[in-house]
């Protein structure tokens, strides 16, 4: 396994291997997602599509619809206008979407084809019917990342679609970010706990966590209503869960319709939930539920209850920016010595914030941003780690080096417990501190000496 | 004596009392006109005897929610990917490159003490700045980065779409590589607007296989009396690894798989065969045109999907060998693998009997698993490629009639002439004659329709919109497809197989294949999940109007 890979790190300047990040159109495929009643079109080569359809479907093995403008080499030379106006023809004819939410590819970019004008021009042809929306995002592949294309899709939601009316509706606007639907239900099921009107965009569950019924719906019941997003404008605050996801799009909406927004990392464990839960009663004026209290209770009993066995176990935490941030403060509060922090995506404001989580805690914690699995693995060959948390493909060093590795983040294509269990919130820690003594105790249950192997523990 | 004389098919009339022809109706109806007009022409009802004319290879329509992937997919992805001991590098942003990174099940065991380079996902990630001033000294030192870690026998380097906008010229970027580390270095411009689906992509990848690896080693290789190729056969979930030990048991040798499982030195001394077969006819029949122009080694298409079609493949090719021992061999090895199939095979077609099936998929999937589905006894009724052309359909007899289309015109065909030295029949034309005088078929691939029943619907690139509408109305047993319907499909209560990626199952291929499969959609027809549904609370409620009723009384 990855048997190429030797301790010395390569010095590497034009040539990524094992990437881990990937291209804009994805995030923004993504978060179009969370829109109630959206098509998602990627305005392209019909590959783009198919990459990202495919992809999304194999994390959440959930229908995920999209269409695309099914470019050809003719279309390369005269650009795309005439595929956009007739993708746009038969998508409201034959899906019937409430909106449909355009991303651009790197063919696009280069081609320079002008969303907007396109979009303009279309709705005085009468290619959009009446009271349907179409909005854009420019997401070329050569610039940041997934987590980028989600980011500008996020928006575009607010730009083409939050609206002021002048007259507050006492409501919170949460930007939760690129998190799973498991998640985006934790984040509204302690909102709801606080009862705290809010609105939660984009939000994709009940969109790509259905039950099965024997029926399929192209538009389920979950996803931002439209009229909640044009709400935002008037909303009191806006809690932005994550520097990279969520921010620029509060940003946008301070510029545009004077909403204050606090900045918070994910809330991934007890600080950054403490953190989440914090501001929804300051911004709200409201208490906080006594159960909420208990529930954190019992996520500190239990690690408390088996924190010997994190204490200064070296870990190394890979995946996208906003979920690492949110993560590494967790492992600094279980006891485990994050020693290799990486994103693929490329930010300063990363390393920033980690480094600042870090304190002077950690002197030779290597913490990297624009980097890729093969740097994270001839590093781990120089100096092991114990444990790994990333996404699916993280696998190959974990069998390679024989560590285990904790599934977080995206893409989880080969297990599914992301699918229902959130890693936000107190219940989201049980569940991780449940994944992390298990992968622990599990490879130490199989390794360690037969005199050694223990019943109680 | 083989034959390869067709048999009666049969013929579909209703199902759920509604028609071939009014479902297609009903696919049509929901249609803009000028969509609908084009659709019409790739939704047909099948003729077996005199195939109707498919306007399968053409454009998408815009808008449409369609299975097909673009070009790029096709020669990295599909035809190139496989090959494991040589090093894949993407010129592009992060995306394509990340999104080829072992999605598709190509399975390859490397020897003892090499590596499997499928593991290293390689990309030179452009940025902005390369978009604006070109990228081709970033690839060329992406090349250079690649040797000194991975010291490979050959680099193959694939163009993405703004590469081919930007115009990076890449093939001159891969020669001076070649010149300067002494290995194979070469590139496929691919870039995903090319053609009109993945299948550009196999053309393009045909074409640079035959001119960068095919022939280069002429040493001998292994001395065995029957040599064979088998090309079109990717290795999914193991098929190739089944197919090849079958082969072996009947004696015949497989010097290289295009290009599942296979490596660099099998492909460039695969020349030395006897005989190409050929599992996708659509991927990879160019490569065996090219191979019989220029070497002369004859091809034909089998089938090793299904244990009839097995068995049939293995007599056809101990039939053009016309040895003896051979055929013996293959009949024992037939008798053998069928004593064990049989038992299982009887058990599952007495469940599922007269089931109906639906297949959408690639080049030759929704034609080779058929027979499968046939051999247990369940009929298909209905399907379609995602990126076939009309010969995968109708038959190679319409090759001189298909027009060549601004966008197939892109994809360069080669001029190829018999090698001067190496070319070398390797029948008599006494030998090919008889042959063919008893019923056997030489560079020949019948078509789909011709094997399924009359009245049938054949859907090419079928839309998300076809498939709701084939499912409610005619309501499929089982459904094959890929992974962008599965979960569609399966939403509906319907089970869905993936025919690409096999649901990460597999082997399927040949009779321990067949058995896998047989068990497979046995397990996949008897769920009960489909059956739990509905809540018990939900099936205690009064209906309203039962309970509208009560309470007016």
């Amino acid at each position: 396994m990855l048997d190429v890979t030797t301790a010395t790190v390569s010095d590497r300047k034009a040539l990524r291997i094992n990437p881990a990040k990937t291209c804009q159109p994805i995030g923004a495929m993504y978060a179009a997602l969370g829109i109630h009643s959206c098509m998602p079109h990627s305005h392209g080569s019909q590959g783009c599509c198919s990459y990202h359809r495919s992809h999304l479907t194999r994390h959440f093995k959930e229908p995920v619809a999209a269409t695309t403008s099914s470019f050809t080499e003719g279309t390369s030379v005269f650009g795309g206008m005439a595929n956009l106006q007739q993708a746009l023809v038969n998508i409201f004819s034959i899906y019937d979407p409430e909106v449909v939410a355009v991303h651009t590819t790197c063919l696009s970019e280069v081609i320079g084809d002008d969303i907007p004008t396109i979009i303009k021009k279309s709705r005085e042809e009468g290619k959009i019917p009446d009271g349907k929306i179409v909005i854009h995002a420019n997401t070329p592949s050569f610039v940041g990342s997934n987590v980028t294309g989600f980011s500008n899709m996020c928006t575009g939601i607010v730009s083409y679609l939050a609206e002021k009316s002048g007259l507050s509706n006492g409501s919170i606007n949460i930007f939760p970010g690129w998190l799973d639907p498991s998640d985006m239900r934790e984040l509204k099921r302690l909102a709801d706990a606080l009862t705290v009107p809010f609105t939660l965009c984009p939000d994709t569950s009940d969109v790509l966590d259905l039950p099965q019924t024997g029926v399929y719906e192209m538009y389920p019941k979950g996803g931002t209503p439209v009229a909640s997003i044009k709400g935002m404008g008037d909303a009191i605050a806006t809690l932005a869960l994550g520097e990279f996801t969520a921010y620029p799009s509060a940003q946008k909406l301070l510029d545009m319709h004077a909403v204050p927004f606090e900045k918070l990392d994910a809330p991934i464990g007890l600080t950054n939930t403490d953190n989440y839960i914090d501001a929804l009663r300051r911004l709200g004026d409201v208490e906080v539920p006594a159960w909420i209290d208990a529930e954190r209770g019992r996520l500190l009993d239990v690690i408390s209850d088996i924190g010997q066995y994190f204490h200064q176990v070296p870990v190394a935490i890979f995946g996208d920016p906003d979920m690492v941030v949110g993560l590494t403060r967790f492992a600094i509060e279980l006891g485990l010595y994050p020693k290799y922090i990486f994103t693929g995506a490329t930010g300063r404001a990363f390393e920033t914030r980690i480094k600042e989580l870090l304190g002077d805690k950690y002197p030779d914690t290597v913490v990297r941003h624009g980097a890729d699995l093969f740097e994270l693995h001839e590093r781990i060959k120089g100096e092991p780690v114990k444990l790994i948390f990333g996404n699916t493909y993280g696998k190959y060093i974990a069998r390679a080096e024989d560590i285990p590795l904790v599934r977080f983040g995206f893409p989880i294509l080969d297990r599914v417990g992301h699918r229902m269990f959130p890693v936000v919130g107190y219940r989201g820690a049980m569940h991780l501190v449940e994944k992390i003594s298990d992968a622990l105790l599990n490879h130490r249950d199989r390794t360690c000496a037969e005199e050694w192997f223990e019943l109680v523990q | 004596m083989y034959s390869d004389t067709p048999t009666d098919v049969g013929e579909i009339d209703s199902i759920e009392g509604v028609s071939p022809e009014e479902l297609r109706e009903k696919m049509l109806d929901g249609l803009p006109s000028k969509t609908m007009r084009k659709r019409a022409k790739q939704i047909l009802t099948n003729d077996p005897d005199t195939p109707p004319e498919i306007a399968a290879n053409s454009r998408t329509v815009p808008g449409i929610m369609t299975q097909r992937g673009c070009t790029y997919a096709g020669c990295r992805g599909v035809v190139i990917g496989p090959i494991h001991d040589i090093l894949h590098i993407t010129h592009g942003p992060v995306g394509c490159g990340y999104y080829s990174w072992q999605t598709r099940r190509n399975l390859a065991k490397s020897p003892e003490g090499a590596a499997n380079f499928l593991q290293y996902c390689m990309t030179t990630d452009m940025q902005e700045d390369h978009i604006v001033f070109g990228g081709e000294k970033r690839l060329a030192e992406a090349i250079r980065e690649a040797y000194a870690l991975f010291k490979p026998k050959a680099i193959s380097v694939y163009s993405t779409c703004p590469v081919g906008l930007i115009g990076d010229d890449i093939h001159s970027v891969c020669r001076q590589a070649k010149e300067e580390l002494g290995i194979n270095v070469f590139g496929f411009s691919c870039e995903g607007y090319k053609g009109v689906s993945q299948s550009a992509g196999h053309h393009i990848a045909n074409n640079g296989v035959f001119k960068h690896m095919i022939g280069l080693d002429d040493h001998p290789v292994e001395a065995a009396p029957f040599k064979i190729n088998v090309l079109g056969e990717y290795n999914i979930g193991g098929d190739a690894w089944e197919i090849d030990t079958l082969l072996r048991k009947c004696g015949i040798s497989v010097l290289a798989t295009l290009s599942g499982g296979v490596t660099y030195d099998e492909i460039t001394s695969c020349h030395q065969a006897d005989l190409n077969v050929v599992m996708c006819h659509r991927s990879i029949n160019y490569m065996a045109e090219m191979m019989e122009t220029k070497f002369g080694i004859p091809w034909f298409k089998v089938n090793f999907i299904g244990a009839e079609s097995t068995a049939k493949s293995l007599r056809k090719i101990a039939q053009f060998f016309d040895n003896k021992e051979l055929k013996d061999r293959v009949e024992e090895v037939i008798a053998a693998e069928m004593a064990a199939l049989r038992p299982v095979q009887t058990e599952i077609k007495a469940r599922h009997k007269g089931k109906r099936a639906a297949l959408f998929v690639g080049g030759s999937r929704a034609h080779h698993y058929q027979d499968l589905f046939a051999d247990i006894g369940m009929e298909t009724i209905s399907a379609g490629y995602e990126f076939a052309h009309r010969d995968d359909y109708e038959g190679r007899h319409v090759l001189p009639s298909i027009k060549v289309d601004a966008d197939s015109r892109n994809i360069e065909e080669l001029h190829v002439d018999a090698d001067p030295e190496r070319f070398r029949p390797r029948l008599s034309p006494e030998a090919k004659a008889k042959l063919v005088a008893n019923g056997f078929t030489f560079s020949d691939y019948r078509g789909m329709m011709s094997e399924m029943k009359k009245r049938a619907l054949v859907i090419d690139d079928i839309s998300h919109y076809e498939l709701e509408k084939l499912i409610e109305t005619w309501k499929p047993d089982i459904i094959g497809s890929g992974i962008k319907d599965k979960y569609i499909v399966e939403k509906m209560g319907v089970p869905c197989k993936q025919l690409h990626s096999y649901d990460y199952g597999g082997p399927y291929a040949a009779f321990t294949g067949a058995i896998n499969f047989y068990r497979e959609v046995d397990r996949m027809l008897s769920s009960k999940v489909w059956s739990y549904v509905v809540p018990p609370w939900v099936k205690a409620r009064k209906p309203l109007a039962v309970a509208a009723a009560e309470d007016a009384a």
